[in-house]
């Protein structure tokens, strides 16, 4: 590397610029990362995250990857369904969901910012793209999070699942007849659900001071 | 008249002291207790520590008339060596360590770079001012090395004195953090000035090298400090780990290694305060895991005991030392000292926040600054610090401490006074009063995890990955050390989920019997909403069991009722266990599995018969079902031909029912890798029971009370049978009312032994 290809592709950084909002020297690094987990290749496979060491120790791992090859988070309007392969451009997008706002927002831009952080959880957690999150959705994810407790998790997963099921209907729904069914979790409500959680602070990551050429894969 | 009995005794300890702590006492619990409260107005302007400080001038005054010596309370040793202890360890042992360690970085550069910034700016410029001054005065006289001491001991933000005020007013977690973490952790750079520039005044310059010296000198003593500190913490936590015998003196354990590590601190002049911290934060979480819940009560309330004594002390202390202090005023001196202060802080303040804004993702806003600044209020330990400077090397003592005490009064009365109108003005954001639910812990977690692997993918070792790897280090290696048997396993979750069910169960107790408890959410919505009907199950054959394998299978599931009493018992002593009902509490548990298996005997009973089938219950759904209100709604709705005309049941079935249903311990036990198998089989018997028990009613069994494990008769194809509503609803109110004589006699066992 040298200064001289530094910024190799210059006018398609602009446009990726523009859509994420990352700078030219953050898209540099990124797309070097790109390159080290693709084999400097065009495309991203599924596969191509096995080769991260570490991931392998993460509960959540399946969720995190599916997340990349996830339509809806490539910021198209109405877009469902997963992807094989996905190229630096997709990777970029999924990616700026983790940039930090900028401190001179106006609320009304750190709502947006904010209900987008929203969704990205959210469709982490809808696996099946209906719109809702299902009570077995949500008992999923508890087990994954449990995942490493062995057979005493599965059991309080499904009650720990339940627990918190149960206070979503009711923070959402309040009142229900008995035999009226809650289907799942809507997007208005998982907004109303983290509504003190402060994610527009809490799920960013620094992208600054990043340097991949000094670290392992 | 307990007060004045309290101080009595106190006072023959201290013969010395014994006027003063006689006349404290006395108006510290008239005035205190009665004045402060009887005038509520008073208590919402003024801040407590100003009101104590005021009747410390009152008392000293008092003494002053009276022609008494005033013995020097406010001595060092007494300050350092007991009031200062129980104030920082109840601050380090409470410390919330997720806000602390996400923003150490602001922290430290605060403490540390903050602090240095106002030493040298305040010294150095009064020096500058003493320089200037015409010919008589005495503080031409004034070196430079003594004004840098000076200013290092009346630059140091305070801990009791940040405590006191921003207890009450109540802002948010990220600049509570700030402020107070600063404070705690600026006692190693005082430390270290402080020796330091004591030191150097007497040889008389100062070099390169000895600068040099001083950084290596202070990050021995900080670092040196937190070592010590973490030492006695995890020798704390792992002497926890074996004290399940002894519980009483577990609490014991926590006081005296904590108070070794602040000596040994002090001892080899490192940082006493930063040692205290780390011990108390580093201990915690292993103990807790460890102790009994008494014990964990017990810690909690002496902790805050011990810390709200002294600083009550040392607030009056304060005030009377002022009023008998020597003092040698100098006009100049102390308003430049004033101004001098004030300037500093607020100009450190902006230009660190500059330069952490840089590094931080959340930022810090004008408004956050302006509090921290507003914030930087100096209290006892600068008082002090500045009493143990020796009187022959400093001439200019008594001044010094004149100016000293000047400060703290500003800073105390002024700026505590106002900053609470400042900060309802500014509309400073407030802390957060939402209980933490299981929602939100869920997707804290799950967020950790997400993040940890965004960081993996970008192949940036950041934030995120040290913390995850420092966890896993922790799961697989501490844990397992420090923490006494299965809790070392127990994932956080796991660990608040109980958390949070055993405060349930505690309120319901404490609510007292029969009464419903409104749940938290008023809602009707009930587990049944939530859960996915299920079609009717296809009508199934009862398989025959042949009568050896019953026999095993009986054998089983008695062991393992035997095992889940055992277990039961061990919980009760052991863990968690709401206090007045200690012994009733393990009444009630076994009551409850009682209860438990015969509500799932009455669904079996219905879903086997005519009503479609409700999903089976665990007993978490029944819990959750049972403790979300609308309960008899819920079970008319499920049983509801068969239950309508039963009279209202036993009140006192029903509270048993609805306090053990909250009781987290039966359902880790019934989820335990053995269980699944017993319970399925336990239904097929259950199921095979209520067929029978519908033709007779069987006297109950006296080994196993309200469980009825009979062996299925041997007839084949009686499904679909329907006793006589009358005779399902007799059985249903009979097993509803009446827990079975039976069951009292069960729970005699597990506690003869």
């Amino acid at each position: 590397m040298g200064a001289l290809n530094s910024l190799p592709d210059e006018p398609q950084y602009v446009g990726l610029a523009e859509k994420t909002g990352f700078s030219f020297e953050q898209i540099g690094i990124l797309h070097k990362r790109f390159k080290q987990l693709s084999n400097n290749g065009e495309t991203l496979r599924r596969e191509d995250f096995n080769t991260i060491p570490d991931l392998l120790c993460n509960p959540i791992r399946s969720e995190i990857i599916e997340a990349f090859f996830d339509r809806r988070n490539f910021r198209q309007t109405d877009a469902v369904g997963t992807v094989h392969e996905i190229g630096f451009g997709e990777f970029l997008l999924v990616m700026s969901h983790f940039r930090p706002p900028s401190i001179r927002l106006d609320d009304e831009q750190k709502e947006v910012i904010r209900t987008e952080k929203l969704r990205f959880l959210f469709n982490m957690h809808d696996t099946d793209n209906d719109g809702t999150i299902t009570l077995e959705e949500y008992r999923h994810v508890v087990e994954e999070l449990l995942s490493r407790s062995g057979a005493l998790g599965k059991e309080t997963a499904k009650g720990i699942a339940d627990a918190a099921m149960l206070e979503v209907a009711s923070i959402s729904m309040g009142h229900m007849e008995p035999d009226e069914f809650y289907e799942g979790i809507t997007f208005e409500h998982f907004n109303k659900l983290l509504k003190e959680f402060e994610v527009e602070s809490r799920m960013n990551i620094r992208f600054m001071n990043m340097d991949t050429t000094t670290l392992c894969k | 008249s307990s007060g004045v009995f309290s101080g009595l005794v106190l006072s023959y300890l201290w013969s010395r002291r014994f006027y003063i702590i006689y006349i404290y006492n006395k108006y510290w619990w008239s005035l205190h207790r009665t004045g402060f409260h009887l005038i509520p107005r008073l208590s919402s302007i003024v801040p407590e520590s100003c009101l104590l400080i005021t009747v410390g001038l009152l008392v000293g005054g008092l003494i002053k008339l009276a022609g008494e010596k005033v013995p020097p309370v406010l001595d060092s040793k007494l300050f350092f060596l007991c009031l200062l202890p129980p104030i920082i360890l109840d601050a380090g042992y409470f410390l919330p360590i997720r806000p602390f360690m996400e923003n150490l970085g602001t922290i430290l550069m605060f403490a540390v770079v903050g602090t240095l910034w106002n030493a040298f700016f305040v010294g150095g410029l009064l020096y500058a001012v003493c320089q200037m001054q015409s010919a008589p005065s005495d503080l031409l006289n004034l070196e430079l090395l003594p004004c840098l001491l000076f200013g290092s001991v009346v630059s140091a933000v305070d801990p009791v004195a940040v405590l006191a005020v921003f207890e009450e007013i109540h802002i948010n977690e990220l600049l509570h953090i700030l402020v107070f973490g600063e404070s705690l952790l600026n006692d190693a750079v005082t430390v270290v000035l402080y020796h330091l520039f004591d030191e150097y005044s007497s040889v008389g310059t100062v070099t390169v090298v000895d600068a040099v010296l001083g950084v290596l000198c202070f990050l021995v003593v900080a670092v040196g400090g937190v070592l010590v500190g973490a030492i006695y913490g995890i020798l704390a936590a792992f002497t926890s780990r074996f004290t399940s015998h002894t519980r009483v003196i577990e609490p014991l354990f926590v006081f005296v290694y904590s108070y070794m590590a602040y000596l040994s601190a002090e001892m080899f002049h490192l940082s006493g305060i930063m040692a205290l911290i780390a011990c108390g934060a580093v201990m915690r979480p292993y103990v807790e895991a460890n102790i009994s819940h008494k014990s964990h009560t017990t810690i909690k309330y002496f902790l805050k005991m011990w810390s709200s004594v002294s600083e009550t002390l040392i607030f009056i202390f304060l005030g009377v030392a002022t009023v008998d202090g020597d003092h040698s005023w100098n006009w100049t001196f102390v308003t430049v000292t004033v101004i001098l202060c004030l300037v500093a802080r607020i100009i450190g303040v902006v230009g660190l926040t500059f330069i952490i804004n840089k590094f931080r993702i959340v930022k810090l806003t004008t408004k956050d600054q302006f509090i921290i600044a507003y914030g930087g209020l100096r209290g006892a330990i600068a008082f002090s610090l500045g009493y143990l400077l020796d009187n022959d090397r400093y001439p200019m003592r008594r001044m010094f401490l004149t100016a000293i005490i000047t400060v703290v009064f500003f800073t105390v009365f002024v700026q505590g006074m106002t900053i609470k109108p400042l900060v309802e003005l500014l509309a400073v954001k407030k802390k957060q009063e939402a209980k933490r639910s299981i929602n939100e812990e869920i997707h804290t977690q799950f967020l950790d995890h997400l993040l940890t692997g965004i960081e993996d993918i970008c192949g940036h070792y950041g934030h995120h990955h040290w913390k995850d790897k420092l966890n896993r280090f922790n799961k697989k290696y501490i844990k397992k050390c420090l923490i006494a048997g299965e809790r070392s396993r127990e994932p956080q979750l796991i660990a608040f989920y109980h958390k949070m069910e055993m405060k349930q169960a505690i309120e319901l107790v404490e609510s007292g019997g029969g009464v419903k408890l409104p749940p938290s959410v008023p809602s009707t919505v009930s587990m049944q909403n939530i859960q996915p009907k299920k079609p009717p199950p296809v009508e199934r054959a009862l398989p025959q069991i042949p009568k050896g394998r019953e026999d095993e299978i009986r054998k089983i599931l008695r062991g393992n009722l035997q095992k889940t009493r055992q277990r039961l018992r061990s919980y009760n002593r052991h863990t968690l266990v709401a206090d007045p009902f200690e012994d009733g509490w393990s009444d009630l548990l076994l009551k409850k599995s009682k209860m438990i298996e015969l509500e799932k005997k009455i669904t079996e009973m219905n879903n086997y018969l005519t009503v479609p089938a409700a999903p089976p219950d665990s007993p978490t759904i029944t819990r959750a079902r049972l403790s979300s209100g609308g309960r008899e709604t819920d079970l008319k709705a499920a049983e509801s031909p068969v239950l309508t005309p039963c009279p209202p049941p036993d009140p006192q079935t029903y509270q048993m029912k609805q306090m053990s249903d909250s009781v987290p311990t039966i359902q880790v036990d019934l989820a335990s890798p053995q269980s699944p198998d017993s319970l399925s089989l336990l239904d097929e018997l259950q199921r095979a029971d209520q067929r029978r028990e519908l033709r007779r009613r069987p006297p109950p069994d006296e080994e196993e009370g309200g469980l009825m494990m009979r062996p299925p008769q041997a007839r084949g194809g009686d499904q679909g049978e329907e006793g006589g509503p009358s005779a399902k609803e007799q059985r249903l109110q009979r097993c509803l009312s009446d827990p079975g004589p039976s069951a009292e006699d069960d729970e005699d066992e597990p506690f003869l032994s």
